[in-house]
C-alpha cells in the first residue's frame, strides 16, 4: 500500500495529466517539487486553486494538482484572474505558475500589481531566459551575450525578477535553482504558507533552446554556479514541537502569519532576510558578480494582505445566499424617496 | 406683449468648468422638479477640470417630453469665453442674461437681454472672498426666480437635499439667492413672455442619473465583486457602488458581503472580475471606449471558457480617445463580436435610468443562465444626466443562479447523470452545468482554459471536438433569446411604417412621432431591449412596409445586424443616424423620416 500523509492521501492524490514538455525541462521538476510540498504539508488538492498565463511555464499546472481547479488564463494577465478566484474564496490557497515571458514582459504590468497588492498566493516564475513555447526567442531575462540560432545575440541588459519584485514591495522574495529540488520543495512550503505574495523565481533550464553550459539558465551553469545564502527547513505550526533546534547562533527563525516557521541555517554570511535594504544589496552583488543567489531574499510575514484589507466576512462570498446579497425592499423605498 | 409661454421651452447655462455651477443648475432643476414641472437636465462639458466653456441644459416640457432640443429660448451667460456664442444661440424672441461685467456688445434686437449685477450683489451680500466664486453662481438662481417665476420655498427645499440639511452652506447659498431676486425685482423690467408654473405632473417620480440607477440595481442583483479602472463616463457608476454598498451590504458583523479593487488597467479589471465570477460571485465591471477595446482579449476568455459575468459600457464618442465628454451608440457591433473568432455576446440596451436599476440586477441573471459574459451598453447622455423618472422597482423575480453546483447538488448530478462534464450539454439547450472554484467536493474540479477544450474541459485539438464546442455554443447564444429582455412595441391602428430604435435614443423617438402624427404619418414604435433579437423583432420587420431604424452611430450598426438576422426583410429598413456627440432632437428624427419616406 502506498505511503501516505497526515490527511490519508498518497503522493498520487496530487498529480495531474502526463506531462507534455520536454523530457528534461527544467518545469518538471518544479513540478514534482510543488506536488512534494503539497503532499507533505498535508494540503488538501480541494483547497488549492492553479493558476497560469500562457507559455511552456503555464501549461504546467495541468500536469500537477488534478483534484484543484485551474485556470490557464491569458498571457501576462494571470494575477488579475488569480485576484478575482480568491476574493470569491479566500480560503482557498492560491498557487500560480507563470514564466520569464509571462511575467517579465507582457504580464510585467500585472506582476507588479498584485505584489503591490499583497494578495495572498504563491506566485512561481519559472524563469528560463527564453520563450519555449514560441520556440526560442530572446526574453526580457535572457542574460547579455546569450546567442540563440534564429535571434543572433542578445546585448540588452536583463531584467531581475526578485529586484523587481523588491521594488514593487513584494513580502516574499526568494529565488531557487529547478536542479536543486530540496531547496525548491522547501521555499515552496514556506511560500504556500505566506500571507501574501510569495514570489519564487526558479531558474529552470530550458533543454531545448537555453541550456549552453555557458548560459547562465543551463543545468551545468546553475549547478556550477548557484550560491546559497542559507539551508531552508519549513517547520508547520504543528510539527514544531518534533524538531530538534539548531545551535544556537547559526539560525534564525521568521514566524509566518499561520505560526509556522522558515528556520534559516546561516552559511558563511550573517544574512537578515526581514532587512529590505539588504536583499536589494545582495541581489544587486550577485547580479554585478554573475552568480546565482538562491534562498529566501526577502520576508515580511506581518504586512497585511488584500484580503486583510477587504473585510470579507468568515464565509467565502461566493457561498453567500441570495437573502444575504439582496437588500430588503424597504431599503429601496428610502432609496427611491431620496432621489431627487 | 406676445403670450405668454408657460413651462415649455429650454433653459441653458454657459459657465467655465470648475467653477462650481453645477449645485446652482441642479439647484433649478430640482426647484422646478418640485414645483411638479416635468424637466429633464443635460450636461455639455469639455474634457477639462477647468476653465473650459461648458453649459448645462435644463428642459421644461409640459407635455413631459425629455429629449434634447437645439433650441434655447433662455440662456444665462456666466462666462466671457463662450458669451459671443451663447449671445447668437438664443431663440429669437428669447431671453439673455449675462453678467454685467462682460463688457461685450449686444447686437440683436430680436431677444430680451437682461444685464446681472453679480460682483455687486456678491459684494453687498458680504460674501468672505474665500467663497465669492462659488457662490456667484447662485446669483443667476435668483435672477430666474424672479424673473421667471421659480417658488423661493421650492429652492430652498433643494438646497437642503443638496447640502443634506447642513445650516451653513444652505444659508450661505440662500442669501444670495434672495439678494439677487430682490436686486432683479428693483432692477429688472419682465418684458419676455417665458414663465414657470407650479403643475403636478412630476408627483410620484424620482430625480436620477443612469449611472447611479445601475450601480444600485447592480447592488440589489446581489454584486460581489467589482473590477474597475476610472474612465469617462463610465467612473461615476463604480463611485456611486462605493457610496451605497457600504450601506446596504453589510453583513450583521460589519463585513462587506462584496469586493471593490480599482486595477491597473481595464485589461486586469476584467480579469479580477472573470476570477470572482468564475468563483462563483456575481462579478461585474464598468467601462468606457478605449477601456473596452483593451478588455476585448480577456472577453474572449470568458466567452470561451463560458464565465458568467456583466460589463456595462457607457458608451463615448468615436475611436480612439474621441470625444470623452460626448455621446454615442457606436458600440453595438463591437459589444456583440467583442473578440477574435466567432466570438457573440449578450448585449443589454437600456434607454432610461429605470432602465438602467432594472438591467442592473437582471443582467446578472442572464449572464448566470446562460454562463456568458453580458454587455449593458448605456451611454453618457443616460448615465451621467439627471432624468426624471418612475421609481426604481424591486426586483419582481428571485435571483437566477442558473445551472450553478455546490457540493450537495454535485453529488445529485452525479447521482442522475452517470457523470459531470463541465461542457457537457446534458439537457439540450447548450448550457452546460458549472462548478466553482471552492467547491470541495472531489471530482467537481476542472481545468478551466482558453484553449480548446472536450465536454469534460480536457485540453483538445480535436477538429470534431472543437466543432462539437463551437455548434453548442452557438446553440447556447440561441437559447438567450428566450431569456434577454423582448423588445417593447407600440403599434398604431392604420400605421404601415415601423420604427426601431434602443437606448437613449428612444426620448427623441417618443416625440419624434408625436410630431409626425401631426403631419399626418402615423408610425408604429419597436424599441430594441437586447442582442440577439427575439421573435417579436422578427415579427416586427414582417409585419411593416417601411422601417427606420434610429441611432447614433455613423453607419448605422443595429440595421446592418438586423439585415444579417433577416435578409429576407432588410429592404424595408432605412438607416436613420446621426452621430455627432449630441443626443438626437426630435425634429431631426422627424425631418430625417420626413425625407426619407417617400424614396
Amino acid at each position: 500500500m502506498a505511503a501516505t500523509n497526515k490527511i490519508g492521501l498518497s503522493k498520487s492524490d496530487y498529480k495531474g495529466a502526463p506531462t507534455t514538455l520536454c523530457q528534461g525541462c527544467g518545469h518538471n521538476s518544479i513540478l514534482s517539487q510543488i506536488i512534494a510540498a503539497c503532499y507533505e504539508t498535508d494540503m488538501l488538492p480541494e483547497d488549492i486553486v492553479k493558476f497560469s498565463g500562457i507559455g511552456c511555464s503555464s501549461k504546467a499546472p495541468t500536469y500537477m494538482l488534478d483534484r484543484s481547479f485551474g485556470f490557464n488564463g491569458l498571457h501576462g494577465r494571470m494575477p488579475a484572474l488569480a485576484t478575482g478566484a480568491l476574493i470569491g474564496d479566500p480560503t482557498l490557497t492560491g498557487l500560480a505558475m507563470s514564466g520569464d515571458g509571462d511575467s517579465i514582459s507582457i504580464g510585467m504590468g500585472q506582476f507588479k500589481h498584485v505584489i503591490r497588492r499583497n494578495v495572498p498566493m504563491v506566485y512561481i516564475i519559472a524563469n528560463n531566459g527564453t520563450y519555449g513555447l514560441t520556440k526560442g526567442q530572446l526574453s526580457a531575462t535572457s542574460e547579455v551575450g546569450l546567442t540563440l540560432k534564429k535571434h543572433g545575440t542578445n546585448e540588452l541588459e536583463p531584467i531581475d525578477v526578485c529586484l523587481e519584485a523588491m521594488a514593487s514591495n513584494a513580502t516574499f522574495v526568494a529565488r531557487a535553482f529547478a536542479g536543486n529540488p530540496k531547496q525548491v520543495k522547501t521555499l515552496i512550503k514556506a511560500a504556500l504558507h505566506h500571507n501574501g505574495t510569495a514570489i519564487l523565481d526558479i531558474i529552470s533550464p530550458c533543454v531545448t533552446f537555453n541550456n549552453a553550459d555557458d548560459s547562465l539558465h543551463s543545468y551545468a551553469w546553475g549547478r556550477e554556479n548557484k550560491t546559497p545564502i542559507h539551508d531552508l527547513s519549513f517547520i508547520p505550526a504543528r510539527d514544531e514541537i518534533m524538531i530538534e533546534d539548531f545551535e544556537e547562533g547559526t539560525t534564525q527563525d521568521v514566524i509566518m502569519h499561520d505560526g509556522s516557521k522558515v528556520r534559516l541555517q546561516k552559511l558563511e554570511r550573517d544574512y537578515d532576510p526581514t532587512d529590505r535594504i539588504a536583499a536589494v544589496q545582495i541581489i544587486e552583488e550577485a547580479r554585478a558578480n554573475h552568480l546565482l543567489l538562491t534562498g529566501l531574499m526577502y520576508i515580511s510575514p506581518d504586512r497585511p494582505s488584500l484580503m486583510d484589507t477587504l473585510n470579507l466576512p468568515e464565509k467565502p462570498i461566493n457561498r453567500l445566499t441570495p437573502d444575504e446579497l439582496r437588500p430588503s425592499a424597504d431599503t429601496l423605498e428610502t432609496i427611491n424617496a431620496a432621489m431627487f | 406683449m406676445n403670450d405668454k409661454v408657460i413651462n415649455d421651452f429650454t433653459i441653458t447655462v454657459g459657465t467655465a468648468n470648475g467653477s462650481g455651477s453645477q449645485t446652482s443648475n441642479l439647484t433649478i432643476l430640482r426647484a422646478l422638479f418640485k414645483m411638479g414641472i416635468p424637466i429633464t437636465g443635460k450636461n455639455m462639458f469639455p474634457s477639462n477640470i477647468q476653465g473650459l466653456p461648458t453649459w448645462y441644459t435644463l428642459r421644461l416640457s409640459k407635455d413631459g417630453y425629455t429629449a434634447r432640443r437645439d433650441e434655447h429660448e433662455v440662456i444665462v451667460a456666466m462666462n466671457a469665453k463662450s458669451f459671443e456664442r451663447d449671445l447668437e444661440d438664443v431663440q429669437p424672441g428669447g431671453v439673455f442674461f449675462y453678467d454685467n461685467s462682460i463688457k461685450m456688445p449686444i447686437e440683436r434686437d430680436d431677444i430680451t437681454a437682461y444685464p446681472m449685477a453679480v460682483k455687486q450683489i456678491i459684494k453687498e451680500a458680504g460674501i468672505p472672498s474665500s467663497l465669492k466664486t462659488m457662490v456667484a453662481n447662485m446669483v443667476y438662481v435668483g435672477i430666474l426666480a424672479q424673473m421667471l417665476g421659480i417658488e423661493m420655498e421650492k429652492i430652498k427645499m433643494a438646497l437642503d437635499f443638496h447640502f443634506k440639511g447642513k445650516e451653513k452652506p444652505v444659508s450661505i447659498n440662500m442669501n444670495v439667492i434672495e439678494a439677487s431676486a430682490k436686486w432683479a425685482a428693483e432692477n429688472l423690467e419682465k418684458t419676455d413672455k417665458f414663465y414657470v408654473e407650479p403643475m403636478d405632473k412630476t408627483d410620484g417620480l424620482i430625480m436620477a442619473d443612469g449611472n447611479t440607477a445601475a450601480a444600485l440595481g447592480a447592488i440589489y442583483g446581489g454584486v460581489q465583486i467589482v473590477g474597475w479602472y476610472p474612465i469617462t463616463p463610465a467612473t461615476s457608476l463604480v463611485e456611486k457602488m462605493s457610496y451605497y454598498l457600504p450601506q446596504l451590504r453589510r453583513d450583521i458583523d460589519g463585513k462587506n458581503t462584496y469586493a471593490i479593487v480599482q486595477a491597473e488597467d481595464e485589461l486586469a479589471a476584467l480579469g479580477i472580475t472573470i476570477g470572482g465570477a468564475w468563483s462563483g460571485a456575481r462579478a461585474m465591471t464598468s467601462t468606457s471606449g478605449a477601456g473596452i477595446s483593451l478588455m476585448g482579449e480577456y472577453v474572449g476568455l470568458a466567452y470561451f471558457s463560458e464565465v458568467p459575468l456583466v460589463i456595462w459600457n457607457i458608451q463615448r464618442m468615436g475611436p480612439s480617445t474621441g470625444l470623452p465628454t460626448r455621446t454615442s451608440q457606436g458600440d453595438l457591433k463591437q459589444a456583440m463580436s467583442l473578440s477574435h473568432g466567432d466570438t457573440k455576446h449578450i448585449v443589454l440596451l437600456p434607454a432610461s435610468a429605470r432602465e438602467c436599476f432594472e438591467f442592473g440586477w437582471k443582467a446578472f441573471d442572464v449572464a448566470e443562465r446562460m454562463q456568458t459574459p453580458v454587455f449593458v451598453l448605456s451611454d453618457l447622455d443616460i448615465g451621467q444626466n439627471q432624468w426624471a423618472s418612475e421609481p426604481f422597482e424591486y426586483p419582481d423575480a428571485p435571483m437566477d443562479r442558473g445551472k450553478l453546483l455546490w457540493e450537495d447538488d454535485f453529488d445529485e448530478f452525479v447521482a442522475k447523470h452517470g457523470d459531470w462534464g463541465r461542457y457537457k450539454d446534458v439537457d439540450g439547450d447548450g448550457i452546460p452545468y458549472r462548478t466553482v472554484a471552492g467547491n470541495r467536493k472531489e471530482g467537481s474540479s476542472y481545468f478551466a482554459r482558453g484553449t480548446g477544450h472536450d465536454a469534460f474541459a480536457n485540453y483538445s485539438e480535436d477538429p470534431d471536438i472543437w466543432m462539437e464546442g463551437m455548434n453548442r455554443l452557438a446553440l447556447k447564444h440561441n437559447t438567450a433569446r428566450q431569456y434577454v429582455p423582448d423588445a417593447i412595441i407600440d403599434n398604431v391602428e392604420g400605421a404601415k411604417i415601423g420604427i426601431i430604435a434602443y437606448g437613449s435614443v428612444d426620448p427623441a423617438v417618443v416625440e419624434a412621432r408625436d410630431l409626425l402624427t401631426a403631419e399626418g404619418l402615423k408610425t408604429n414604435y419597436l424599441r430594441l431591449r437586447a442582442l440577439p433579437i427575439t421573435d417579436t423583432v422578427k415579427d416586427f420587420l414582417r409585419e411593416n412596409d417601411k422601417i427606420f431604424v434610429i441611432e447614433m452611430n455613423h453607419d448605422g450598426q443595429l440595421r446592418e445586424i438586423l439585415t444579417v438576422e433577416m435578409p429576407e426583410e432588410s429592404t424595408k429598413l432605412v438607416s436613420s443616424t446621426l452621430n455627432n456627440g449630441l443626443s438626437l432632437t426630435a425634429k431631426w428624427i422627424r425631418d430625417d423620416i420626413l425625407a426619407k419616406k417617400e424614396k
